[in-house]
């Protein structure tokens, strides 16, 4: 797999997905500047990782949203390349409109840092293939932005379409009906607010999330 | 010329800063408030010329998110 991972100005867990990737595929994934305007040839998985992008200011993510290298993201997403948003990325890809709606701030205002019980709800798809359907997993959290919101009618279409790719079992930030992740119309790019790339190695304390790089891996190559 | 922009949450978006800032006013005693909305104002400082299309560009592609949020435009008299 030849992964890219894209890295903001207050991006901080562009080296946890990298060395997640690493671990998982055997490869390192290329380290993108913001600024770059074009991915590597050949690039078949981008990641957008977790962090405070321009310190969260105007909006979370809204300015790195509109960095140089979006136009390329944009058009590998168009491709069909599997782009994956995790926390701050997922918030980037709901401001660059690649993915629906919006994330507010957490509805009890506070920080939240805590692993979290999920339900996977679509194990069809590039990214949870290697789950079951309707399986609990736990990831962590670490937002305060991570309030999902949009209207009745989009929530809607993306659960009767099976975009809700993974649920909140428990009360976390107030995201409408619970969602904690969601995929485009293609079903090819994922924004999720936990961190999956967290949770891969026995030292982290739990390994759940692992597959998430697994499947991709085996559905990519 | 000066520009200001106030961006606010669209009616029936949850704004739980605006929750929170309403609990306060409670505590404080100011029992009348039947509601509270944040929102943020953002002053610009144009080049003399600009136009309110560009101000509006600049509105729809960055200063506000129009998924969750509205903008009104405030044009200030030069001051000599």
């Amino acid at each position: 797999m030849r992964a890219a991972v894209i890295v903001f100005p207050g991006s901080n867990c562009d080296r946890d997905i990298a060395v997640a990737i690493e671990q998982v595929t055997g490869r390192k994934p290329v380290m993108v500047w913001h600024r770059d305007s074009a991915l590597p040839d050949g690039t078949d998985f981008i990641a957008l990782p977790g962090g405070f992008s321009y310190g969260d200011y105007l909006r979370s993510g809204a300015m790195a949203a509109r960095s140089p290298i979006m136009g390329a993201v944009s058009g590998a997403a168009e491709r069909g390349v599997p782009v994956a948003g995790i926390c701050n990325g997922f918030q980037v890809l709901t401001e660059a409109g690649l993915l629906p709606g919006a994330l507010m701030r957490n509805a009890g205002l506070s920080f939240v840092c805590r692993p979290v019980s999920l339900k996977v709800e679509n194990s069809q798809s590039l990214f949870t293939s290697a789950y079951d359907s309707g399986e609990e997993v736990h990831f962590p959290v670490a937002h305060h932005d991570g309030n999902y919101q949009a209207d009745e009618a989009t929530l809607d279409r993306l659960e009767g379409e099976g975009r809700v790719a993974f649920r909140y079992l428990e009360e976390v930030n107030g995201s409408a009906r619970r969602i904690a992740g969601i995929l485009n119309d293609a079903g090819n790019v994922l924004g999720l607010m936990p961190h999956p790339e967290r949770a891969v190695e026995p030292a982290h304390g739990c390994t759940d999330g692992r597959r998430l790089f697994e499947g991709l891996l085996e559905t990519v190559s | 010329m000066k520009a200001r922009v106030f961006i606010t949450l669209k009616p029936g978006v949850l704004d739980p800063q605006g929750k929170a800032i309403h609990h306060a006013l409670d505590g404080l005693g100011f029992s009348g408030v039947r509601d509270v909305r944040a929102g943020k104002m953002i002053e610009l400082d144009l080049a003399d010329g600009t136009s309110d299309g560009e101000i509006e560009d600049m509105c729809r592609k960055l200063l506000a998110n129009t998924v969750i949020e509205n903008f009104r435009i405030e044009r200030l008299e030069a001051t000599a």
